[in-house]
């Protein structure tokens, strides 16, 4: 038993009633599948599948500055949002240029901005968030607590949730892709996790339950946080806490893009460390020649000596691609197109270094492998 | 799913069947399928393997982890169910009829050790509480 209880999100009993496995992440009680992790992953690539992502955090950032503060506070540039409704993804640093969380910005209206956050980093990120903007007296933190967060994903998310809401339809149908629009009382974003087409929605967590029953209805499946795991590595995204943490720096998990550097007025925290910290290591991906299934954590070789060069940070097996599959911290000399061996349980077995994402749309992007 | 009568049981979720040639086929429980997940890899054993009670010779991967199958009575390994290699699924399909292995016992007297059907539908029951 949990020393603590652990945290319900409002859709709780939908998922025990849908005879959901429940496990315990970060503290939250939450679906880890709903009979079959891999059918559930094949909907979402094929059709469409609903996450219950309610533990994560949105928070709104409003104010006169708050474009500045975020500006300082981000390694991307809010700058760049020119149309409201519009949104970019970035990391939150250090001072030291250590990766504190990965995140949506949402460019909601002039001086209106949304985070979402991880659920493991949302409390140490609002604290980070509020001690950053304590000196900066007319910008506004407010964690939206009260909203549940609905990701629907795959090829025909969109048009699912237009027949589960007509009222919506308009509205998703001009939806472009890493925008947001308001609709009712919801919020939705044209941004996911899984590599697929889709939208995420958050709503006041009264009508969550709903919603749900209505996707539902219009033929959306449920799916739980092991299918959103599979879907997300096989999309080659990384996952706070496991591919990238404060130890890392943009550039050694494959997020060196997301870090703006163009402006040179522009002092965000952590800008000034990272020039002086250059990678010392890179994230490729990892492809498993033999069978078997490769897992976070575990080391790798080149081909025939016995000095382990990296390490695996996430893996797993690929339903889209039948193989096995990892995210991988190698040398920086290291290229795609190389063989290694990683050590799994008590062998040293042959995979292909690969760039990633391993999947788009539903179909596989790796190299002839024979 | 209801414990089948016509064979014995590990606590380690191991069934264990003896047939009429004197072999004994073994796979796991429908219990442990479902703790497992969907299954992706089997990792069978070598013919020919001689194996010691409760030793490890078998491996599956789910989504999730890997889990060590151990052989429930002394003998050597005499046939592996390659269906398994293609299909892993098919133990989360019906794992009563989806083998794993089969043996020669050195001792078909070992099989008395095993628990039979209502001793683990207890060993399940205390697992589910």
């Amino acid at each position: 038993m949990p020393a603590t209880a652990l945290r319900q999100t409002p859709l709780f009993e939908l998922h025990r009633e849908s005879g959901a496995r429940m496990v315990d992440f970060s503290g939250w009680e939450m679906p880890l599948h709903y009979g079959s992790q891999i059918s559930e992953h094949q909907q979402v690539r094929t059709d469409a599948g609903m996450f219950d992502v309610s533990h994560m955090l949105a928070v709104d950032v409003e104010g006169e500055r708050a474009r500045d503060f975020l500006r300082r506070l981000l390694a991307n540039d809010v700058a760049r949002l020119v149309a409201p409704g519009s949104a970019l993804y970035s990391c939150m640093l250090r001072d030291d240029g250590g990766i504190l969380d990965d995140l949506i910005v949402y460019f909601r209206a002039p001086c209106r901005y949304r985070i979402v956050v991880n659920a493991a980093t949302a409390e140490r990120d609002i604290a980070w968030m509020s001690e950053q903007s304590a000196a900066w007296l007319d910008v506004v933190l407010a964690p939206r607590r009260e909203l549940a967060i609905l990701a629907v994903q795959g090829p025909q998310a969109r048009a699912r949730v237009s027949a589960a809401r007509p009222q919506w339809q308009s509205a998703i149908e001009s939806l472009r892709a890493f925008h947001c629009t308001d609709v009712d009382d919801a919020f939705v974003a044209r941004t996911g996790y899984t590599g697929e087409d889709g939208v995420e929605i958050l709503l006041p967590a009264d009508q969550a339950s709903a919603l749900w029953q209505a996707l539902r209805e219009a033929g959306v499946r449920p799916c739980g946080l092991g299918a959103r795991d599979t879907l997300r590595l096989e999309a080659g995204m990384a996952l706070y806490g496991q591919d990238m943490d404060e130890t890392t720096v943009p550039a050694e998990v494959g997020l060196g893009w997301t870090v703006a550097m163009q402006d040179n007025g522009r002092d965000f925290i952590g800008r000034v460390a990272l020039m002086q910290r250059p990678p010392r290591f890179q994230t490729l991906g990892l492809v498993l020649l033999e069978k078997g299934v490769l897992r976070g954590h575990q080391n790798i070789r080149s081909v025939d000596t016995d000095t382990t060069c990296g390490v695996t940070t996430s893996g797993g097996f690929a339903p889209t691609l039948n193989r096995s599959i990892a995210l991988a911290r190698l040398p920086l000399d290291c290229s795609a197109g190389s063989q290694v061996e990683v050590e799994v349980r008590d062998r040293w077995l042959r995979a292909r270094v690969v760039h990633y994402p391993f999947v788009r749309h539903g179909k596989s992007l790796l190299p002839p492998l024979d | 799913m209801t414990v089948p009568n016509d064979r014995k049981y590990a606590e380690t979720h191991e069934w264990a069947r003896l047939d009429p040639d004197g072999t004994v086929t073994v796979g796991i429980t429908d219990h442990a399928q479902e703790q497992l997940g969907d299954l992706v890899f089997v990792e069978l054993p070598a013919l020919g393997k001689s194996v010691a009670k409760g030793q490890e010779c078998a491996v599956v991967e789910s989504v999730k982890a890997a889990s060590d199958i151990y052989a429930p009575v002394a003998g050597e390994i005499v046939a592996v169910n390659e269906a398994l290699s293609d299909s892993p699924e098919k133990i989360n399909e019906d794992a009563y009829a989806a083998w794993i292995f089969r043996m020669k016992p050195r001792n078909v007297a070992e099989l008395n050790e095993l628990l039979d059907a209502s001793g683990y539908e207890q060993v399940i029951a205390s697992d589910n509480a």
